[in-house]
């Protein structure tokens, strides 16, 4: 078959991802802002779907956010991966999944350097030996959580209780997505549509009913930049890159923002927070922000989960209004309840953005 | 030191420079270029030249700090060049030498280093809540106050099994999965970083007449006009 122009192209930048089979690894971020996010994956495609993903208690961070903070050499970011590799050999598995985006580019870097220096790749599993006496297969594929939730999203389309759509006017909801910057941007071949049309999230999108936002800023970073927000006296940066693509979109009118990366829905949230706060502006309607969800979110309300057991509460930007259009039935009084319902009285507001 | 041919030894040196024809793609498309005084392309330029005392002045500068790593460079340079693959081998090779206190955004690398390491050492993962507090993040908002004023029961609410046995989001890591971490970074050079940053910021902090308590808040929340380009 000769392949022309754009499906050629296209092509290209699709995976082959494997249905089942994968050794789970956990996210810096993600564990920290959006705990439920990551129950949830495991709820919707382990148990819910019925595919293979294990976990174990023994792994640890990939070192990735200490790596490009530049505060450990490339050797010790290496050596913990290839810890983290034999875990899953020694698990039986081949595939490795993980929750976070800066893991996944700092995967591929890892094992594309080892690809073209496999004198390095030696080095690091005599490192490793030295220190853990442990001995590894290199993955065979390496997936990002939400390719496993592209993969699915048909399955779970099926099983849907909400479509993206405004019940109010039957049109489909508007939704930005934001894929951050280490899924694609590095190894555009990795990334399911690569760095020129990723499609991991839209494809979601689509599948259950929205619309994708077309803008301007749409591939530009949200602004993380490792050190630019972890050192309070960088954070000009961050939000400045929030705002930039915010003022982008605005014209667009998006109902909601879904992100890959753990990181971005944190930014995206927060930086609305204080751009309202320094400003007076807000983003939404009426006084509200634009509701930034992870995948993870926005599958678990597409197939009729609670919002708050879903971890909605813990965003500062108000998820009512998107829950409103969805037509989610949710307890108001039950929002800020803790583990054993009890009462934990409520955050505080912000003097400008509208909250509940 | 030859520092041209030490850059060249960092294996992101040798995947992310190559010939560049200084078309400024790298610039354009960088978000840090456009908030700080920045230019990735001028960066690769004056490494290219193998000038070393203009390579050395790029050690000591506050300029090689203001990459954020995103690599949004990576993807668009028509020769495939990674400038922030050379920024990353510029930073190591600053903290090495020790060239990295010489300037205020390379001196933040001791809170960073701090924080960071002792969080993966001590927690199994680089942020943690028992160490991210309201006070260093404000912007995290009114509902994280909320949320870390009620750590074990909001995040036992959400499915995280925190600080207990057994897998899950933000269990605690057991003893002997730390043990080699720590091993890791014995052997791999992560533990004599530690110690150099260490001896270089405590250098630098008495020179500034200050504690280490001091130091580190101060260079964790310090900032002096002149970074910004609309400044």
């Amino acid at each position: 078959m000769i392949y022309q122009g754009k499906q050629k192209i296209w092509s290209e930048y699709q995976k082959d991802i494997p249905a089942d089979g994968w050794f789970y690894v956990r996210s810096c971020i993600r564990q920290n802002f959006f705990p439920a996010s990551e129950k949830y994956f495991l709820a919707i495609c382990r148990d819910l779907l019925g595919h293979d993903i294990f976990e174990t208690e023994h792994h640890t961070t990939c070192g990735g956010i200490a790596y490009h903070s530049d505060t450990i050499p490339q050797e010790t970011a290496m050596t913990i991966v290839a810890r983290q590799f034999a875990l899953m050999t020694e698990a039986g598995y081949k595939n490795l999944v993980t929750s976070c985006i800066t893991s996944f580019g700092n995967y591929t870097e890892i094992l594309e350097t080892w690809r073209e220096f496999p004198e390095l790749e030696a080095r690091i599993r005599e490192n490793l030996w030295k220190a853990t006496r442990r001995e590894f297969d290199k993955p065979e594929y390496v997936a990002h959580a939400s390719d496993l939730v592209y993969k699915y999203r048909n399955e779970i389309a099926e099983r849907a209780h909400f479509r993206l759509v405004d019940k109010h006017t039957g049109k489909p909801l508007r939704i930005v997505e934001h894929i951050g910057c280490h899924y694609s941007k590095m190894f555009p071949h990795k990334g399911i549509g690569g760095a020129e049309y990723p499609c991991v999230l839209s494809g979601m999108v689509e599948s259950w009913g929205g619309e994708v936002v077309d803008y301007p800023e749409r591939r530009h970073c949200c602004g993380f930049g490792f050190r630019q927000y972890l050192v309070k006296a960088n954070r000009g940066y961050s939000v400045s890159n929030t705002h930039k693509k915010f003022e982008s979109m605005e014209p667009y009118h998006p109902d909601a923002i879904v992100t890959n990366c753990p990181g971005c829905p944190y930014f995206l949230d927060r930086w609305q927070y204080v751009i309202s706060e320094q400003t007076g502006k807000t983003y939404g309607r009426d006084g509200f922000g634009i509701p930034v969800l992870t995948y993870e979110e926005l599958a678990g309300l597409v197939l009729g989960y609670d919002p708050w057991d879903l971890g909605l509460q813990l965003h500062q930007v108000a998820a009512e209004p998107l829950l409103d259009k969805l037509g989610v039935e949710y307890d108001p009084d039950a929002k800020y309840l803790g583990v054993n319902k009890e009462n934990l009285m409520k955050p505080e507001l912000p003097s400008v953005l509208k909250c509940f | 030191m030859n520092y041209f041919e030490e850059l060249n030894k960092d294996y992101r040196f040798k995947e992310g420079f190559h010939t560049c024809i200084n078309c400024g793609t790298c610039t354009a498309v960088c978000p840090a270029a456009e908030f700080y005084r920045y230019d990735p392309r001028k960066i690769v330029s004056i490494v290219q030249t193998k000038d070393n005392d203009a390579i050395e002045e790029l050690l000591k500068s506050d300029t090689i700090w203001y990459c954020g790593e995103c690599m949004s460079c990576v993807t668009r340079c028509p020769r495939k060049n990674g400038p922030g693959l050379v920024i990353m081998a510029l930073r190591d090779l600053s903290i090495r030498l020790g060239f990295f206190t010489e300037s205020e955004k390379g001196r933040q690398i001791y809170p960073l280093t701090k924080v960071l390491n002792s969080n993966v050492l001590n927690y199994g993962y680089c942020v943690h809540p028992a160490t991210f507090t309201y006070k260093d993040h404000p912007e995290s908002g009114p509902v994280f106050e909320w949320a870390l004023e009620h750590k074990e029961s909001v995040y036992g609410r959400l499915g995280a099994n925190y600080c207990g046995k057994g897998p899950g989001a933000l269990r605690r890591i057991p003893r002997e999965d730390l043990d080699e971490l720590k091993a890791i970074y014995d052997v791999t050079g992560g533990t004599e970083r530690l110690e150099i940053v260490e001896k270089y910021s405590r250098a630098k902090a008495e020179e500034m007449g200050m504690t280490m308590q001091e130091y580190a808040e101060y260079t964790f929340t310090h900032c002096s006009t002149g970074h910004f380009n609309d400044e």
